[in-house]
């Protein structure tokens, strides 16, 4: 974090009961969850790809690629589809809530422990009024 | 008048005739006499002389001007074209395409050497004909005098139609309409203005050309030439009456009997009759190739895509409203749903094909850049090409030009010996360059090959010992195939001089890493003293193939078509187990039995099952048998590649959207088998 004052938009979404949020630049568009096509020979947290009119999108399980419960599809289910440098994933989470301003300020460096357990996902924590929003990277969580 | 928009058009337009510009004059080299051919550079010259003075760029007009004097005075007799005259050209051609491309970078057209070659192009004409000049210039004089109506002048064709009309008592007029700002279909307009003039009128020339008028590839303002029968009174009060025309200027052509006739004096002798109609056949003939030429549009890759995914949405919905069909009973509803299928499946097609483009693109640049080179180090090379219509995706076809380019120097540099060496060894002194495409299988080939020295062996064993990459033992354990695959490691030369052409070491390590980036592979072929073959293996991404739809379980999966050899139906109980593996002895061959479902983990019950469904699939010379839950049918599919997050998955080729808008994945038979 550069200390700079300024304002980053974040789309917050939901796993478990946790707040997560995903920097609006990343994300190309929200959906439905749809049809999901196995794809063989993969690590289990993906869970295959689905037709984005037209463009063969991997899908991942965000709660399976944090070792958290198990997904229950619901209502609420979406998949929120982000940019990763020249292709695009898809992320299944619990629900696409909001999206939020963040100034700078009040975005804190993760403690060390959480760092730990999520292997360098988190990017900072927002603190908004009374919530807590876990800021992930999402090169990160792809590894690339 | 804005003409930022037109730019791109110009530029493109400009490349494409540069491109038929070089392959003319590579023709001429070898055909000197060839009035077609020196006609269709004629017109290119003239085209892009015109499309230059409309955008505003003078060097390029005023040079292309320059070569049009030398064309014409070649094309009526006065001198022939030698190798120093296509060398010129050639030059002025190299000219224009850095001009062209300046203009594409920065928007301003390169003045380097244009001095030098417009005084080349002109010694050209004075050395050989001092009548040349004279006529050149009385004929600017002519022209200058009747550009009442500026930017359309009459070649010599046209004005000797003109001569010829005026003759037989009709009347010339040139005609410049303006059409209002407002103006929305520009074309239509024209048309109407067109079929108007008919009535009274012949048009014989137009500037921009009819083609372009059609597809309203202009401002607001056409001219044209035409022959008329009545007044201009008439005609004007005519088509004046037309909505949306802003301006229209008339200019009777009446003088030109007496300009021709000046000009005639001046410079040649009587054209008679005879003469007269050749030239106007000749005049027929470049009509027609116009027409020809004016049949593409040129389309940005990134609109395809987005048609494509429309397309693909289009089916998505099809499918559902088929489903919502089968629960009418309105026949109607049930016709209008058949129909709507008929009409989505031809338009996916035909999207389809369009990112399919011909590697002619690629290969077009070859001829010339072979003759240069070989020219430069005075080696004679002759270049045979195959297969240039051999269609492969656009992006594709992009980024392969400079892996070939990069090969094909290769071989010219460090292949094909010198004339001297090759006499010595009893070979013809002009080395031979193939270069092939075509389709095999899933993949495209494009085979560089030289009937050159070959590939010493030898020589980059030692060398790679030199360089310290590997020891002695290590390298005598390598067979030769292991020892060309250090052509391909960076910094790996075994060239001894260093030239402007290749031996820097860098290359061949360009080209493997290329070739492997668009998903291909490169292999070379090699026998000492009789010649090398670089054989680059590209997949068709984004092609569309002909795949047969499996069933395994739940899943549907694609089999591509070219690689079955056949469909059976098999007796589970002959199935035998020969060392771990599943065969059959199938038409008294020993056929390896591959369950797929086990290799995709799918839960299949193909155990349980008296008889299986065999996909029969070959790799090389070798079959093997693909045990299927069930068959689905031949569909023409798209490949698309999974994406770079997923990488390469062992036994999948890729996934392709079916006509439902689900997703099945491709099966890679040559990783499997």
């Amino acid at each position: 974090m550069d200390g700079k004052r300024s304002i980053k938009q974040f789309v917050v979404f939901k796993l478990d009961d946790e707040e997560y949020g995903i920097d609006i630049l990343r994300v190309k568009t929200i959906e439905k969850m749809s049809e999901i096509t196995r794809v063989p020979r993969t690590v289990s947290y993906v869970k295959g790809v689905i037709n984005l009119r037209g463009e063969i999108v991997p899908i991942i399980d965000l709660k399976e690629r944090f070792n958290l419960s198990k997904t229950v599809l619901t209502e609420n289910t979406r998949i929120i589809i982000v940019y990763a440098e020249e292709t695009t994933v898809g992320l299944i989470v619990d629900s696409a809530t909001e999206v939020i301003d963040i100034d700078n300020e009040l975005i804190e460096e993760p403690p060390e422990s959480i760092d730990d357990t999520e292997s360098g996902n988190v990017y900072g924590i927002g603190k908004l009024e009374e919530r807590i929003v876990i800021l992930l990277d999402v090169l990160k969580i792809l590894n690339i | 008048m804005d003409i930022s928009q037109y730019l791109e058009i110009f530029i493109e337009e400009s490349q494409e005739h540069l491109q038929s510009l070089n392959q003319s004059l590579l023709g001429l080299e070898s055909n000197p006499d060839d009035v077609k051919l020196l006609n269709e550079i004629f017109r290119v010259a003239h085209t892009i002389k015109g499309m230059a003075g409309t955008m505003g760029f003078v060097t390029i007009m005023n040079l292309t001007h320059e070569m049009e004097n030398v064309l014409d005075s070649l094309r009526n007799g006065d001198f022939k074209a030698n190798s120093h005259t296509i060398d010129v050209l050639f030059e002025c051609l190299d000219y224009l395409e850095t001009s062209i491309d300046s203009i594409s970078n920065s928007g301003e057209e390169s003045e380097i050497g244009i001095n030098y070659l417009r005084d080349k192009l002109q010694s050209l004409n004075k050395g050989d004909n001092g009548n040349v000049i004279i006529k050149a210039e009385n004929k600017e004089s002519v022209l200058q005098k009747d550009n009442y109506i500026e930017d359309f002048s009459f070649n010599q064709y046209d004005e000797e139609l003109a001569r010829k009309a005026i003759d037989k008592g009709m009347k010339v007029y040139k005609i410049k309409i303006v059409l209002s700002k407002g103006c929305m279909l520009k074309s239509a307009r024209a048309f109407i203005i067109f079929k108007t003039l008919e009535k009274y009128a012949e048009i014989f020339k137009s500037s921009p050309k009819v083609e372009d008028i059609e597809d309203e590839k202009f401002d607001r303002v056409f001219k044209l030439a035409v022959v008329a029968s009545e007044d201009e009174k008439i005609i004007r009060k005519d088509i004046e009456s037309i909505s949306e025309i802003e301006e229209v200027i008339f200019e009777k052509v009446s003088d030109i009997k007496e300009n021709i006739k000046d000009f005639e004096e001046a410079a040649v002798t009587d054209i008679d009759d005879e003469e007269l109609k050749i030239k106007t056949d000749n005049y027929q003939d470049l009509t027609i190739k116009k027409a020809k030429i004016g049949k593409t549009v040129r389309v940005d890759i990134n609109r395809l895509d987005n048609l494509m995914n429309l397309v693909s949405e289009l089916i998505i919905i099809k499918t559902r409203l088929e489903g919502i069909e089968t629960q009418s009973v309105d026949l109607n509803m049930t016709e209008a749903v058949e129909y709507l299928e008929r009409i989505t499946t031809n338009l996916h097609d035909a999207v389809m094909k369009v990112r399919m483009v011909p590697i002619e693109r690629v290969f077009n640049r070859f001829p010339r850049m072979v003759r240069d080179l070989a020219k430069e180090i005075g080696k004679e090379i002759t270049l045979s090409m195959t297969g240039e219509e051999t269609e492969l995706d656009r992006t594709v076809i992009d980024e392969i030009g400079d892996p070939l380019i990069h090969l094909i120097r290769n071989s010219i540099d460090h292949g094909i010996e010198s004339k001297e060496e090759r006499i010595r060894n009893n070979k013809p002194a002009d080395g031979k360059l193939f270069l092939r495409a075509y389709q095999d299988g899933n993949s495209v080939v494009i085979e560089v090959e030289d009937d050159g020295k070959g590939i010493n062996t030898d020589k980059i064993r030692s060398k790679i010992i030199d360089l310290g990459l590997i020891n002695k033992s290590e390298a005598d354990e390598l067979d030769n195939n292991g020892i060309i695959g250090f052509l391909f490691k960076p910094g790996f030369s075994t060239s001894a001089n260093i030239s402007d052409l290749s031996g820097r070491g860098v290359g061949l390590d360009v080209v493997k890493t290329k070739i492997e980036s668009l998903g291909g592979n490169v292999e070379v072929e090699s026998v000492i003293n009789s010649g090398s073959k670089f054989i680059i293996r590209l997949p068709l991404t984004l092609a569309i193939i002909q795949a047969l739809l499996v069933n395994l379980s739940t899943e549907k999966y694609a089999i591509p078509l070219n690689s079955i050899k056949e469909i059976t139906s098999i007796k589970a109980e002959n199935i035998k187990n020969v060392q771990g593996q599943e065969v059959l002895l199938y038409r008294e061959n020993v056929l390896p039995i591959i369950r797929l479902a086990g290799i995709l983990d799918v839960k299949s019950n193909d155990e349980q099952q008296e008889y299986l469904t065999l996909v029969v699939v070959k790799k090389g010379e070798k079959n093997s048998g693909l045990v299927v839950d069930s068959l689905i049918g031949q569909h023409e599919i798209v490949i698309k590649s999974l994406g770079k997050y997923l990488g390469n998955i062992k036994a999948i080729a890729g996934a392709t959207i079916l006509g439902d808008g689900q997703v099945a994945l491709i099966i890679d038979t040559n990783s499997i088998v």
